[in-house]
């Protein structure tokens, strides 16, 4: 059952599809699941608790200010108790100007995000237009929601953050797996949300600068560091003006002292 | 022969200190710390609470456990902060929102036959967790610190009012106590002083706590502007936003901010204040909750 990347699906669809409209990259091929129903349930609803519980631990943060929006993610992959890579990148460029940071279920994740990453591509090249944030966000929430209710849904969040190119006005969205979607000044997914959402709370203003914004994100990392009982291998902070999408080098071997 | 190895095998100063029947009287006088409960007649007392109680995973056990607080204390240069919510829930249903998390402990500082608003000598205790739990073992706190003034004539330090608690819930481990309580006190022995006691028998001593289902947003707001060398107006501030931040995002917290300082002379209650105009206040005047609407 092996999965095609949905980047070569890509390049063979558009070279086939050129011209045949309304045509949408497929997802992936649907693979067969098998497990026995009743005695293994148990276990199975175990496994993907703990699953889920595992990657609560990755940290995803977002804020918008007066004309950017900043995208962090932690660097470190992990799989059960092993840190399998301490620079993985876990953001998509899916537009020139969209960015979207994921986390959830290992391999969900990257395959979902080149998917959408693809389809926007797409229909960019058709159209000659790239597409609004707001529109890769509604249409993003319309594929998750589709499949949330297949066999096999997407267990991913994500963060996505954009200029939009008409109005230059920055857009965050916060996703869940269950196909939430919501516009927020400052967003987190993972255990960042119950120590940032207060600090961003308190600290937060909606026309606030880079460097405010930059320094606002120093003060969340700053608390994980201090209070998260993981090590989450640093952050890739990604930022996003009308310019496009710009890797930010942050201080990441800083020492925080706790109280 | 056996008979005279014993004799002079003895410790020479044996017949110096109490007798062993002294030392009976003495020690059958103070009441034993581990109170005589009836038990339910099970092999394992936590799992059948557990199973009696446990909300998660059982949606409809018979006893719903009143849980879920934000509690904080912290001391600075001035002496100590302690501030909580007063929510209290059982399950889902909100039971109260007027329960008084800060106990005072001890007899001469409960502060019941007060009339000003001098500060109060003795020790306050913080409750998290469940909420029996938390007010009856800080009463027999209460109790034994009573005594122990009594006994002594002076004041207990918070070190050891706040073993006397963890020796108590270290005695119960395993029988299901739920409770994470912090003592603030400032005695002439040690100065300002902050223990973390819970039930499983954990007791610290420290700077900077936060108990309970908020713990971690107060602990966000609190860390961030937090040093030892805040003023008392500071500290009252940032102590009273960190509840709010909790209150704001913790479904289990809410209701009113309770605030008090613990000082050199005593406690001093700094109110007992509806979270609702404080933190439309927050937002509105210093555009806070930016992600609070405010029109309609």
């Amino acid at each position: 059952m092996a999965k095609k990347s949905a980047k070569r699906r890509l390049t063979q669809q558009v070279a086939d599809l050129t011209g045949a409209p309304g045509v949408k990259l497929t997802a992936r091929s649907s693979s067969l699941n098998h497990y026995s129903p009743s005695s293994s349930l148990i276990i199975y609803l175990l496994v993907i608790f703990f699953i889920y519980l595992s990657y609560r631990k990755h940290v995803l943060l977002g804020i918008a200010g007066k004309d950017f929006v900043i995208l962090a993610a932690s660097k470190a992959a992990m799989r059960g108790p092993t840190v399998l890579k301490a620079e993985d990148d876990k953001t998509r460029q899916l537009n020139k100007n969209t960015l979207m940071a994921f986390s959830g279920e290992s391999g969900d994740t990257v395959q979902f995000a080149e998917y959408i990453q693809a389809n926007a591509a797409l229909y960019s090249m058709r159209n000659e237009t790239e597409l609004s944030p707001s529109a890769v966000a509604n249409f993003v929430r319309g594929e998750l929601a589709r499949s949330l209710r297949s066999r096999s849904p997407y267990t991913v969040n994500l963060l996505l953050g954009g200029i939009d190119p008409v109005t230059e006005k920055p857009h965050l969205y916060w996703v869940d797996y269950l196909a939430s979607l919501a516009p927020l000044p400052y967003a987190a997914h993972g255990y960042a949300q119950y120590y940032c959402l207060s600090i961003l709370d308190k600290h937060h203003h909606p026309d606030c600068s880079l460097e405010e914004g930059l320094a606002l994100l120093t003060l969340c990392t700053d608390e994980l560091k201090r209070r998260l009982p993981i090590d989450y291998k640093g952050m890739l902070v990604k930022v996003v003006t009308k310019d496009g999408v710009q890797e930010i080098s942050v201080d990441n071997d800083k020492v925080v002292r706790s109280a | 022969m056996d008979k005279l190895v014993a004799q002079y095998s003895r410790p020479p100063h044996q017949n110096e200190m109490y007798s062993e029947q002294e030392q009976q009287d003495l020690t059958a006088s103070v009441p034993p710390l581990s109170l005589k409960f009836s038990l339910p007649p099970v092999d394992n007392h936590s799992a059948f609470l557990r199973a009696m109680t446990d909300d998660h995973s059982n949606p409809s056990c018979p006893i719903k456990l009143a849980h879920g607080t934000t509690t904080l204390a912290f001391r600075f240069q001035g002496g100590i902060i302690v501030c909580t919510d007063s929510r209290a829930t059982a399950g889902n249903w909100i039971a109260s929102q007027t329960v008084k998390k800060v106990i005072p402990v001890s007899r001469l500082s409960r502060g019941e036959d007060k009339k000003s608003n001098e500060p109060t000598p003795g020790l306050l205790g913080t409750m998290a967790g469940g909420a029996a739990d938390c007010q009856y073992w800080l009463r027999y706190l209460s109790q034994q610190c009573t005594l122990h003034e009594i006994r002594h004539k002076r004041r207990i330090t918070v070190a050891a009012a706040s073993k006397i608690l963890a020796n108590l819930t270290y005695a119960y481990k395993g029988y299901g106590l739920s409770m994470g309580t912090m003592l603030a006190g400032m005695t002439p022995q040690e100065g300002p002083a902050l223990y973390y006691i819970d039930s499983d028998g954990t007791r610290l001593p420290g700077n900077l706590f936060c108990v309970g289902s908020g713990q971690t947003f107060a602990y966000g707001v609190l860390d961030a502007e937090y040093k030892y060398e805040l003023t008392e107006e500071e500290a009252l501030n940032l102590g009273r936003r960190a509840i709010l931040a909790a209150m704001h995002r913790d479904a289990y917290s809410g209701g009113f901010i309770n605030l008090y300082h613990v000082k050199e002379e005593g406690w001093v209650h700094h109110g007992f204040d509806d979270m609702n105009p404080i933190f439309w206040e927050t937002k509105l005047q210093k555009g806070e909750f930016s992600n609070v609407t405010s029109t309609l």
